[in-house]
């Protein structure tokens, strides 16, 4: 009981001091955006808007392919998207296959230049009203996008905190660190049919943000 | 009061409203020879308003090198300008017309000399009046003004009242003053020439800063600047900035001119600069409650603006598929804001059997310019390829394949095109990856246009 009193009245004296210290803050809903696969949602929950998320794997693992599916689903709510392409390897031929309405893709070719890249990326976030930001790495090399300094992901996750904005990083290996809110690794395997290509079968495991609950999944299979 | 100046018969390259605004700069043109003018206030230049009626007339004959007409002019004072028109028009020479004894200068005049026109009535309903009222014998001015009021309003109705107080001279309004032709543009000449951005962007800001308010005050906007720079070099630098919406802040214009300015610098010092713009009306939005969220059109512009300076114009837009089979083919059109809803959703509401597709696309990441590769091929089949370029190389071996497909297309142009296309895995230290090759027809040249992924 002594010891009970002693602690409400320090804990007073405390919050006089330190102001709201000692309250308990209820957590915000986050508001996320679909990636338009049903699978990766269910893992997922959705991409966190406001927050700066990361997809990596090696090439041939379904980024491209999730990102086609992220483009589609955002332009089909009518969201205005920016696609900041470092090396130029978007195929609009082959997205045309799905559904994104090119009308509402904003497409920055940046010709393998990773300065230019970061600042039409910064440009885009300060702008504001985007509703998907892709940040495509995905051909940059692993030594190269390491040594990107800490400082460019933490000003950009600054930068769209306050705004319903969903910033994507497509990468080959991680490299945002600690600043993603959503870090997804993407694991690929191509399905032969004979000699036809049947699809690529992904495999998604969530790494960011760990689940306190071991036994909730953190793979996810999807067939492209 | 007013003064209606008549003059009818005057050279044709010579203007009655540039003499009148010798009097007065307040100037109503009524019709070809006739303009009106109020000289309220012209005591301070003229003495009285006969002083003034006597200057215009003796003025009017002179010779246009003395700002003449070169003719008789008529001119009449009244109260109003109705009855000054009346008076200038059917009494030669200077007639004064007092307040209140209208219908003493005016009274004789024949009922069809009244000027319907000038209480804007048509003149099939004003000849229907006109006739019944020489019917009942009303001959003149001073006839109908003479008629009472409520009998002419029960039998002739409102337009029987005003031709009653046209003729009586007791109609009063404004006059109806031509606004000069606004000038949407500004210039300034310099002293010194300047050869840097810098000071050019004071001189900008000014300029715009002008213009814009122009275009507020007529409630107008625009959606193109012109500006033109006269150079040391006796040359001109011209430039165009289209905007994809009518806008009219100033600090906007400013910004991209900036921007363009220092894409496409002037090639020597500039002595002049003259900025125009083309006014439309400004666009009108209503935003609804639930409109999904988009960029703001004037600040999207400027992102647009940087992102056109720091990568190149060539390289930000929407890609726009080409009408062909040809590989990658597409070009860019400039990014704007989409208004019209979702044509999938357009297409789904009209066919209701349409869905929107979700299922996963398999994903391709092209190389642009496609690797040269040298490729070790089994019977046709290949089993090695070595790709390489500025920025990547491609090595391995091929562990699976799919293919040959052929295609081919544009035979009858110069650039007609032909390959046959593979889809391979390729090993390399553990790692598979999806690649599609090609082998050209004509040069019999292997490429690796890309990975799947």
């Amino acid at each position: 009981m002594k010891a009970a009193l002693s602690k409400v009245e320090l804990e007073s004296d405390m919050a006089s001091r330190f102001g709201d210290a000692f309250k308990l803050h209820e957590k915000s809903v986050v508001e996320t955006l679909s990636t338009g696969i049903d699978e990766i949602d269910a893992l997922t929950g959705g991409l966190p808007r406001g927050s700066l998320s990361e997809i990596f794997g090696p090439a041939s693992s379904g980024r491209t392919s999730l990102m086609y599916s992220m483009l589609a689903h955002a332009t089909s709510r009518e969201e205005t998207c920016a696609l900041v392409d470092t090396n130029d390897v978007f195929a609009p031929t082959a997205a045309g296959a799905t559904d994104i309405d090119f009308e509402r893709l904003l497409w920055v070719r940046c010709a393998g230049d990773l300065e230019h890249a970061f600042k039409a990326t910064d440009l885009l976030l300060h702008a504001g009203g985007f509703g998907l930001v892709i940040l495509d790495l995905g051909d940059v090399a692993g030594k190269e996008a390491r040594r990107i300094i800490s400082s460019w992901w933490y000003r950009f996750r600054r930068t769209v905190e306050d705004r319903p904005t969903v910033l994507t990083v497509i990468s080959e290996e991680t490299c945002t660190r600690s600043c993603a809110a959503l870090t997804l690794e993407l694991k690929g395997a191509a399905e032969w049919s004979g000699n036809l290509l049947r699809h690529n079968a992904i495999k998604v495991n969530r790494q960011r943000p760990l689940s306190p609950w071991f036994h909730e999944s953190q793979f996810s299979a999807v067939n492209f | 009061m007013f003064a209606c100046i008549y003059a009818p018969q005057i050279p044709a390259d010579l203007s009655l409203t540039q003499f009148a605004y010798g009097f007065s700069p307040v100037v109503e043109e009524v019709r070809g020879g006739t303009v009106v003018i109020d000289v309220e206030g012209c005591e301070l230049l003229f003495s009285s308003p006969y002083q003034l009626a006597n200057e215009v007339a003796q003025r009017g004959q002179k010779s246009r090198t003395e700002d003449g007409l070169e003719t008789t002019v008529s001119v009449a004072i009244a109260a109003n300008p109705d009855a000054a028109i009346h008076a200038a028009t059917y009494l030669k020479g200077i007639a004064y017309v007092s307040p209140g004894e209208e219908l003493t200068c005016l009274g004789e005049f024949p009922i069809d000399r009244l000027d319907y026109s000038l209480i804007e009535m048509e003149k099939k309903v004003a000849g229907e009046v006109l006739e019944t009222l020489r019917l009942w014998g009303v001959r003149t001015f001073a006839d109908l003004a003479a008629l009472p009021v409520a009998g002419v309003s029960e039998r002739l109705g409102q337009e029987g009242i005003k031709l009653q107080q046209l003729a009586a001279g007791k109609t009063e309004r404004h006059l109806k003053v031509k606004q000069p032709e606004p000038v949407f543009a500004q210039s300034l000449e310099l002293e010194h020439a300047i050869a840097e951005l810098e000071p050019l962007s004071f001189i900008f800001a000014r300029l715009l800063h002008q213009l814009c308010a122009t275009l507020n005050a007529y409630a107008l906007a625009t959606n193109e600047l012109c500006v033109s720079m006269q150079l040391e070099d006796q040359t001109t630098h011209e430039r165009k900035l289209a905007l994809p919406y009518p806008m009219r802040d100033h600090k906007v214009f400013l910004k991209l001119l900036l921007l363009d300015a220092e894409m496409h610098p002037p090639q020597s010092a500039v002595r002049s600069v003259l900025i125009t713009c083309e006014p439309v009306k400004p666009r009108v939005l209503q935003n609804g409650l639930f409109v999904p969220l988009a960029p703001a059109p004037d600040k999207l512009e400027l992102t647009l603006a940087r992102l056109a300076k720091l990568v190149g114009e060539e390289n930000i837009g929407s890609p726009v598929l080409l009408d062909t089979h040809r590989p990658d083919a597409f070009r860019l059109k400039h990014f704007t804001l989409a208004t019209k809803p979702d044509r999938r959703k357009r297409l789904k509401a009209g066919n209701p059997q349409l869905a929107i597709g979700n299922q996963p696309c398999l994903g391709f990441r092209v190389f642009r310019p496609p690797l040269r590769a040298i490729v070790q091929a089994d019977q046709g089949w290949p089993t090695q390829i070595s790709a390489w370029g500025k920025q990547r190389s491609v090595y391995g071996r091929v562990v699976k394949l799919a293919g040959p497909w052929r295609t081919t297309g544009d035979w009858w142009r110069d650039d007609r095109w032909g390959r046959d296309e593979w889809d391979v895995t390729l090993e390399r230290a553990g790692q598979q990856t999806l690649y599609r090759i090609y082998r050209e027809l004509k040069t019999e040249n292997w490429f690796v246009e890309g990975n799947y992924d």
